[in-house]
């Protein structure tokens, strides 16, 4: 089920307040923040934030299209590189 | 033989079920074209006057997303989702389930035939 909209997008506090910090002092820096579960809001567009996945901060360009999903879906926790061929298999 | 936008040539069957051979109308949109025309639901469409045919046209044409129109737009956006980078967009690169389903068994809709795993069983 979706969120009720009158309580309105749920975003952390923090984030909110270092969103604000850098876009007054205008300057591109990766904003890092470890909120996974924040709605990305209009104001966000053009920031950059590394949102951490568990090992690190990866580095998320906020477009427009982003606007109203989370952080989390921008900074994938798994890693996986395929399986790799069985050696059990070349014996036989 | 009644041509329905573009390609579609539904015939002996009532006017609703034929409609949905084309892509983007079901039974609803089907329903709500033949009475937005004012057909019968029970008549077929070799029955139909080629006024009425036309009307059909038109309405589909006015009212709905159809066909070639549609499947772009449905490839739009899983283009977007790709070109964005997030979760889902993976998802579909990878041609894996997409909305959280699991994968250690099914998902053979997505995945495809299942492929043997070479050196499994002994």
């Amino acid at each position: 089920m979706s969120r009720s909209v009158w309580k309105g997008p749920f975003v952390d506090a923090y984030v909110l307040k270092k969103a604000e910090a850098a876009r007054e002092s205008g300057r591109k820096e990766v904003i890092k923040i470890w909120s996974r579960r924040s709605t990305i809001l209009p104001q966000f567009v053009g920031l950059t934030f590394g949102v951490y996945n568990g090992r690190k901060h990866i580095t998320v360009n906020v477009s427009e299209d982003m606007i109203g999903q989370k952080f989390g879906e921008y900074s994938p926790t798994r890693t996986y590189h395929g399986h790799a061929a069985d050696k059990k298999a070349k014996r036989k | 033989m009644a041509r329905i936008a573009g390609v579609n040539i539904p015939t002996h069957k009532r006017v609703p079920i034929a409609l949905t051979y084309i892509t983007g109308i079901g039974p609803a949109t089907a329903k709500e074209i033949c009475e937005g025309v004012e057909i019968d639901l029970t008549r077929r469409v070799n029955e139909l006057s080629d006024a009425e045919v036309l009307k059909v046209r038109e309405f589909i044409d006015a009212n709905c997303l159809v066909e070639g129109d549609l499947r772009r737009e449905t490839q739009m956006n899983i283009k977007r989702l790709m070109d964005l980078g997030c979760y889902r967009g993976l998802r579909h690169r990878r041609n894996l389930p997409v909305r959280g389903q699991r994968t250690h068994t099914n998902a053979r809709t997505r995945k495809g035939p299942a492929r043997a795993i070479a050196g499994k069983k002994k």
